[in-house]
């Protein structure tokens, strides 16, 4: 196959404050492929993608597009290069209409004025091409995240690219939707466009890729042929591990019985949830599955004191507790990971040192402020206990990987020193190398005598950490299931409403 | 082909309401009220504030602000006034003074964008300079003794009314009418007003979409102050002098002018249209406290109430829009 080469990059450097993003990785696409780049979070992708559409400037290497030097400074010049690139969060204007979304920037003329009937009139022709029969006048915030997305894509595909960039475009589309994108994408490649395309779905690689190119922190690993890789090789070199090592313990912690009632639960509600009765014991790790909006996240704020309780009883070690704020619930030992990472997580601009000890100083009292010997200590405790990967404790957290990220905030709680840990999904969208060592640290935790609320909606790592199960349907509890009982099947039946109601 | 008529802005949709039903109401209450003068005089005297505020949308438009406006505006009139006094023609010192609105705003919008300061910083600083300037040119009222600044003082037109009453409209309305118009156009039909609301909406969107962020950035500052230079010149025309501390806090004018006509803060949303009703809401308050025989200063308590009111509306709006999303 010698096919055209559209776009080499070589030898691409680049690196952040303290942190090597990319070192010596390679890339190349050709006209008429799909080609998956795959990595872990923080391997690098993303900062790959950045400066081949011009949003980041790389440090060394070169870039060659149809064997011509060029320089890309801006998604300006890599429009003008033929780059066409979907980013993995829609990068499009709600304010404007549908059809102003496709079209802004490129508007067509007639007469030196915007000719609005032609770009309605393009659009919806566009979008038909898609499926898509929504009206194109319409400002855009009018429709869901999904629909969104294929506006984005449809904008990027019809600017007749020569390179299609797809960063993760699937992520909020349904099947349905993706197997349209799959259609899309094939005829595209028919017509001689190279599409490279990164995503966290293994099956949707093999469905739809001609090559694979993997990097690992920041490090080119190699380019493959997607048939001659199976998938077990594939994970492995993404993880750098022999990917069998994964499993070890992957039966639930609960052989050792469970100590300690520490938290219970009699009646609660909220305005989220009603009558909710469950008990926490010390030394395991409960789950709390459902769909979601089942209430599963609700319970674990209102345990924490982030919604308020309006009926029942809230009971912390035997004692009746009156927890209002999540002040009151780190006075009682409870340490909650949310769900949002981003917005009710981590502190950007702040380092990891910072972080780090905020929790602990809310506990202490702000008067009394955690000197910078011991807070520097705590980290680089953490740093080393948790594999943080940093250079340093300095490092701004908003500059590390997703999963770094996660670690850096189950360390703020550990330094509290928690009786009762709540993870609200906290491996979303972060690796398997670091989901399975955050499952792998929680299961230690409980181990070691500490109440852990486990929430995920993946169903696998459910099953893989929990020992003992309480399924929401509606915004109740409907069952609690424990050790051997937990299985996908009882879980399913109970969150489906056939189940037992044995609360 | 026919264009349907819509307003899917509520705010602007109540503002014109608000508008024609003040204007009613002013009518039944003072007999003089309900001719056509007042409504021509609403644009004789606000013409300068409607040329403000349609440069201002441009910036609000891209969610910036530009507080030195009022300033720029005083700085056009003194710097004009002693030019006329020492001989120069209008001829050059009109051009001169829009090139010298335009730089300030384009040095500005630079600074925004290349510094990522925050507009309020940048305009600020504008402000105060601009301000200053005037002062070191002179601290006392300049008159100006132009002919050609006398005549577009004075030219205008005259309706003869079966009525009795002799409405006039003067020249230099048509000015600010034109400019209002132009930036429609501009703002509906070219590619960089397109650009304009797209960086308002969401700037990093817009420049990952390929858009000139840079070019949008300095481009509306360059218009407000345009805009500014342009209102400064027909003030000057309003008042045949050039004094330093003319319109104080013009530039909160032109901005709550905008905000009741549609505008969002936030960027993204707005149109010169609503600006234009704006402007006329607040002329026509001016002229029932007149009416009224009130201090002037009700002027800015009734003023300060409708801003109120419409700021609760948009935010309720907002609130519902969400709503509507998420059920």
């Amino acid at each position: 196959m010698a096919q055209k080469e559209l776009l080499k990059m070589q030898h691409i450097d680049k690196q952040f404050p303290g942190v090597i993003a990319l070192k010596d990785v390679h890339f190349s696409l050709r006209a008429g492929e799909i080609h998956a780049l795959l990595g872990e979070n923080g391997a690098g992708k993303s900062t790959l993608i950045k400066v081949l559409t011009g949003v980041e400037r790389m440090d060394g290497g070169s870039v060659q597009i149809e064997d011509e030097q060029v320089a890309i400074r801006s998604p300006l010049d890599a429009q003008k290069h033929g780059i066409s690139t979907v980013y993995q969060e829609v990068n499009l204007c709600p304010h404007l209409t549908v059809a102003e979304n496709i079209y802004v920037g490129r508007e067509p003329l007639r007469a030196g004025r915007i000719d609005w009937k032609e770009i309605h009139r393009r659009s919806r022709e566009l979008l038909k091409r898609f499926d898509l029969g929504i009206d194109v006048t319409k400002q855009l915030d009018n429709y869901p995240v999904a629909v969104q997305q294929m506006i984005a894509i449809a904008r990027a595909v019809d600017v007749q690219a020569k390179i299609l960039i797809l960063d993760e475009p699937t992520s909020s589309l349904s099947n349905t939707e993706v197997q349209k994108l799959f259609a899309i994408m094939n005829m595209l490649k028919a017509q001689g466009m190279g599409i490279v395309f990164v995503t966290h779905f293994l099956d949707q690689v093999y469905e739809v890729t001609d090559r694979i190119t993997i990097l690992r922190d920041g490090g080119y690993v190699g380019t493959y042929d997607t048939a001659d890789l199976p998938k077990v090789e594939l994970i492995g070199k993404m993880i750098g591990k022999d990917p069998e090592a994964l499993d070890e313990g992957s039966r639930p912690s609960g052989q050792t019985d469970a100590g300690e009632e520490y938290l219970c639960l009699e009646g609660v509600g909220t305005d989220a949830i009603s009558d909710v009765s469950l008990r926490l014991r010390q030394g395991e790790v409960s789950g709390f599955s459902g769909l979601l909006g089942s209430g599963r996240s609700e319970i674990a704020r209102a345990i924490f004191g982030a919604d308020r309780i309006h009926t029942g009883k809230v009971s912390v070690n035997g004692k009746e507790t009156a927890i209002k704020t999540p002040l009151d619930a780190i006075h009682a030992d409870i340490a909650f990971c949310s769900e949002n990472r981003k917005k009710e997580g981590i502190i950007g601009d702040l380092t990891i040192r910072e972080n780090i000890i905020i929790a602990l100083q809310a506990k202490r009292g702000l008067g009394r402020a955690i000197r910078y010997s011991e807070a520097q200590k705590l980290a680089e405790h953490f740093i080393k206990e948790l594999g943080i990967k940093t250079p340093s404790a300095d490092q701004k957290i908003k500059n590390l990987s997703g999963g770094n990220q996660q670690k850096v905030l189950l360390a703020r709680w550990l330094a509290t020193d928690p009786k009762l840990l709540i993870l609200d999904e906290p491996t979303r969208g972060i690796d398997i190398g670091a989901k399975a060592e955050i499952q792998k640290i929680v299961k230690g935790l409980a181990e070691d005598g500490m109440s852990c609320v486990f929430i995920s909606s993946e169903m696998e790592e459910m099953l893989h950490c929990c020992s003992r199960m309480f399924v929401l349907r509606d915004k109740k509890i409907v069952a609690e299931l424990e050790k051997d009982a937990i299985s996908e099947a009882s879980i399913m039946a109970c969150m489906v409403g056939e189940g037992e109601e044995s609360v | 082909m026919k264009k349907k008529f819509k307003i899917d802005n509520i705010s602007l949709l109540i503002a014109v309401v608000l508008l024609a039903a003040m204007y009613v109401a002013g009518a039944r209450m003072y007999e003089r009220f309900g001719s056509v003068s007042t409504i021509l005089n609403l644009f004789n005297d606000n013409a300068y504030l409607i040329v403000v505020a349609v440069g201002m949308t441009f910036v609000l438009l891209t969610g910036g602000i530009d507080i030195s406006v009022a300033s720029t505006l005083a700085f056009t009139g003194v710097f004009s006034a002693y030019l006329l006094e020492k001989g120069w023609p209008a001829g050059i010192v009109i051009p001169l003074v829009l090139a010298l609105g335009i730089l300030v705003g384009c040095i500005q919008g630079y600074a925004i964008y290349a510094f990522q300061i925050a507009p309020f910083l940048v305009t600020l600083v504008g402000q105060f300079f601009m301000r200053g300037m005037c002062a070191v040119i002179s601290t006392v009222s300049i008159p100006i003794d132009n002919g050609f600044y006398k005549s577009a003082a004075l030219k205008k037109i005259s309706f003869v009314l079966p009525s009795g009453g002799r409405p006039k409209l003067y020249y230099y309305v048509f000015v600010a009418l034109f400019v209002v118009l132009a930036a429609w156009y501009v703002l509906r039909y070219t590619r960089f007003g397109r650009a304009v609301y797209a960086v308002g909406s969401n700037e990093q969107s817009a420049q990952y979409m390929g858009l000139d962020v840079k070019a949008v950035k300095i481009g509306v500052y360059g218009i407000s102050g345009f805009c500014a230079a342009l209102g400064g010149v027909l003030f000057s025309f309003y008042t045949l002098a050039g004094y330093s501390l003319q319109n104080m806090g013009l530039e909160l004018d032109a901005i709550s002018s905008a905000v009741i006509g549609g505008t969002l803060l936030t960027g993204g949303v707005g149109t010169v249209s609503g600006s234009l009703v704006g402007v006329l809401i607040q002329g026509i308050i001016q002229t029932i406290v007149t009416y009224q025989n009130l201090n002037t200063w009700w002027t800015k308590v009734t003023f300060a109430g409708i801003l109120c009111f419409f700021i609760l509306i948009q935010r309720f709006a907002a609130i519902r829009a969400d709503k509507k999303k998420k059920g």
